[in-house]
């Protein structure tokens, strides 16, 4: 009989030298893999127990610790990586479906960093962000198409609802229950300081965080977990979650063991019951049926706020958004296959989606070329990394982008991809009261106020130098960018030139 | 047992709140036990600072550490303690050889002058005096002998637990 016994990944190497056996590794760890032995005054780790999040590592006071990756090893195999083996072994042991969480980390092309940007040279002067005035404000929703006037020649104020935001960027969905209060406290009040807008995800909104309403999306998903009237009206838009990028065509489900508390309560589901939202929404099964929910929220809420519909970025995308740019919803957010999550199939995470630098391009050509852009504003998300990836991104077409998987970073994450086990050691994707402690809000939401106020600078300093003082100016001004090292067929998605043309 | 505990760290800051009514302004050590992690880094952080060695393993290698500071923990609770500095210091009232004294708000202890009776252990209602190896007392002296500006605890708690700051009254 075959024995499963797969060697771990990661090793952990101790520094005997400068360990002074204060055992906080033991203390941090949740996974219980550090091990202090009283009879030799030592401590010990164990390698099969570390998930390398780097808590250990980041907390140890004389820096006695690395994690280093494990160089043991199949024999070589170009086509049968060590990592299918692993998985098969697992599989033919459990008989189970394989979970991971985050975005996906396989070798698929990033467009972002086959892009570059422009800059001003002697023709067309430079702007220096320090000394003149530069516009990073943006709107969101449907625009006019045209300006009417009435009988005297006054405007007419037919300006469906918008939101206004300090700068293209937003927290996306995160629900409460798969990051843990402390996390959703950050997100919500450094929103409101920086003036721009963050997601509840399909977890309801905890009642002390209506007060950051202002700054909320609300969103509705196919659970429809803690949604009510006043949920609706509490926040500035509202967003229906069709699809999601690290999953796209699976719902979620979030297990009964995190059930628990005001996590329930806002949920408004049992303490203890799965949350299992379904795949598809049971209510829509076409752009009409889509129609009617959008407008049902929009009378649930008097017409006063934008409502956003969510897709995962897939094949047809742009059949689909031109679909939704005429369901009456204001905005429309794209997830590309890069986005995270807090548990997914490995199959589907890995191997299901789009590049959203290619959903997006083909998105906003589409709704252009049918004369339907200006009835919806996009958002795109799925693993923006940097204020370089927002530039290129607002250049491709987005009137502005989501970032999740960059503000988890900001609050401590360090990307180890084990949120489904509910143990995070960094207080984000966890429940236990101990663990969530340890993002203390006071200090989070300040990180990424710097994140972003950083970001906003360097979008500054990369507009001026293309000699653009306004992000408005921006929004899908291709002729910015340039592909590197891609195919005919790649630059005509993306609508950009190749670098040197 | 368990509401005993909480009912300790309620009294505790209460008291604080009485000593800064006292009219002084001091920075003072605060600690904020619903960011405790109990992860005892101050304590060798504390324990460093007063090593006077450069680097921390070289300083607390294979000892056993006796901080200024220390963690209590009981029932998943856990908070720091170290001298809160009292406007009424009951350690400095009951010196009997004057070698603790209080200047600029700061509880500070002569060596040379301790003789090692503990009448200040028995006196401080925080437990925040202890004996030290050189026979005199110790206690936190808010790292003002050994380095300046913020205490090394401060610096070092990964949480924000502790904090360094000025309390208005």
């Amino acid at each position: 009989m075959a024995v499963d016994y797969i060697y771990p990944d990661y090793e952990i190497i101790r520094d005997y030298d400068r360990c002074i056996a204060c055992r906080v590794c033991e203390r941090q760890c949740a996974n219980e893999a550090h091990e202090y032995l009283s009879d030799s005054k030592k401590m010990i780790a164990d390698n099969a127990k570390c998930v390398n999040c780097h808590r250990c590592v980041s907390l140890c006071p004389t820096r006695a610790l690395k994690i280093v990756k494990s160089d043991h090893t199949f024999k070589e195999n170009a086509n049968w990586t060590g990592k299918s083996i692993k998985e098969i072994y697992k599989q033919a042991g459990s008989g189970g479906v394989l979970l991971s969480s985050m975005g996906n980390p396989e070798n698929y092309p990033v467009y972002f960093d086959k892009i570059l940007l422009n800059a001003s040279q002697v023709t067309n002067p430079s702007i220096d962000p320090l000394r003149e005035p530069m516009e990073t404000r943006v709107f969101l929703g449907a625009k006019p198409d045209r300006i009417e006037r009435d009988e005297k020649g006054r405007l007419k104020k037919n300006l469906p609802p918008h939101i206004m935001l300090s700068m293209p960027i937003m927290f996306s969905a995160m629900s409460y229950g798969s990051i843990s209060y402390n996390a959703h406290e950050s997100l919500a009040r450094a929103a409101a300081h920086l003036g721009i807008l963050y997601n509840t995800g399909e977890g309801g909104l905890h009642e002390d965080l209506y007060k950051y309403g202002k700054h909320t999306i609300v969103q509705v998903a196919s659970g429809r977990f803690g949604v009510h009237t006043t949920y609706l009206n509490s926040g500035a838009a509202i967003e229906i979650k069709m699809g999601q990028g690290a999953k796209p065509g699976i719902g979620g489900h979030l297990p009964g063991a995190k059930i628990v508390g005001d996590i329930s309560k806002t949920r408004m589901i049992p303490e203890g019951s799965d949350a299992i939202s379904p795949a598809p929404h049971h209510d829509i099964y076409s752009i009409e049926d889509l129609k009617q929910l959008v407008y049902s929220l929009k009378e649930a809420t008097g017409y006063t706020k934008p409502v956003i519909v969510k897709i995962a970025a897939v094949h047809n995308v742009s059949a689909i958004a031109s679909g939704i740019a005429r369901s009456g919803a204001d905005i429309i957010a794209i997830d590309g296959f890069r986005g995270g999550t807090g548990a997914a199939p490995t199959r589907i995470r890995d191997h299901v989606g789009l590049p959203i630098e290619l959903a997006l391009a083909s998105v906003d050509k589409r709704l252009r070329d049918e004369g339907v852009r200006n009835n919806v504003s996009l958002v795109v998300g799925g693993s923006i990394r940097s204020s370089a990836d927002v530039v290129k991104a607002v250049a491709l077409g987005a009137d502005c982008v989501y970032i999740g998987t960059a503000a988890l970073i900001a609050l401590g994450c360090h990307l180890c991809r084990s949120c489904q086990t509910g143990k995070c050691n960094w207080g984000i994707a966890t429940q236990r009261e101990d663990l969530v402690k340890r993002l203390n809000p006071n200090l989070g939401y300040k990180r990424l106020i710097n994140l972003l106020t950083a970001w906003q600078h360097e979008i500054k300093e990369m507009m001026g130098g293309m000699g653009i003082n306004s992000i408005e100016s921006l929004k899908g001004n291709r002729l910015m960018l340039r592909g590197v090292g891609l195919n005919e067929k790649e630059l005509e998605i993306l609508g950009i030139k190749h670098a040197g043309e | 047992m368990k509401k005993s505990w909480k009912y300790w760290v309620s009294s505790m800051q209460e008291n604080d709140n009485k000593q800064r009514c006292g009219g002084e302004k001091l920075k003072r050590v605060y600690v904020n036990e619903k960011w405790c992690l109990g992860c005892h880094l101050c304590e060798y952080y504390c324990a460093f600072a007063s090593s006077n060695e450069k680097d921390m393993a070289r300083a607390l290698k294979d000892i056993r550490i006796s901080p200024r500071i220390r963690i209590e923990e009981m029932d998943g609770i856990s908070f720091a303690v170290s001298c809160r500095h009292c406007s009424e210091p009951l350690c400095v009232k009951g010196c009997i050889t004057g070698a603790m004294t209080k200047k600029d708000g700061v509880i500070t202890i002569k060596k040379d002058k301790c003789i090692g009776c503990y009448t200040c252990i028995l006196c401080c209602p925080y437990g925040a005096v202890s004996p030290s190896e050189d026979g005199a007392i110790q206690k936190c002296e808010l790292c003002i002998k050994t380095n300046s500006g913020v205490p090394k605890c401060v610096e070092g708690c990964p949480n924000g637990a502790i904090v360094f700051e000025e309390r208005g009254e």
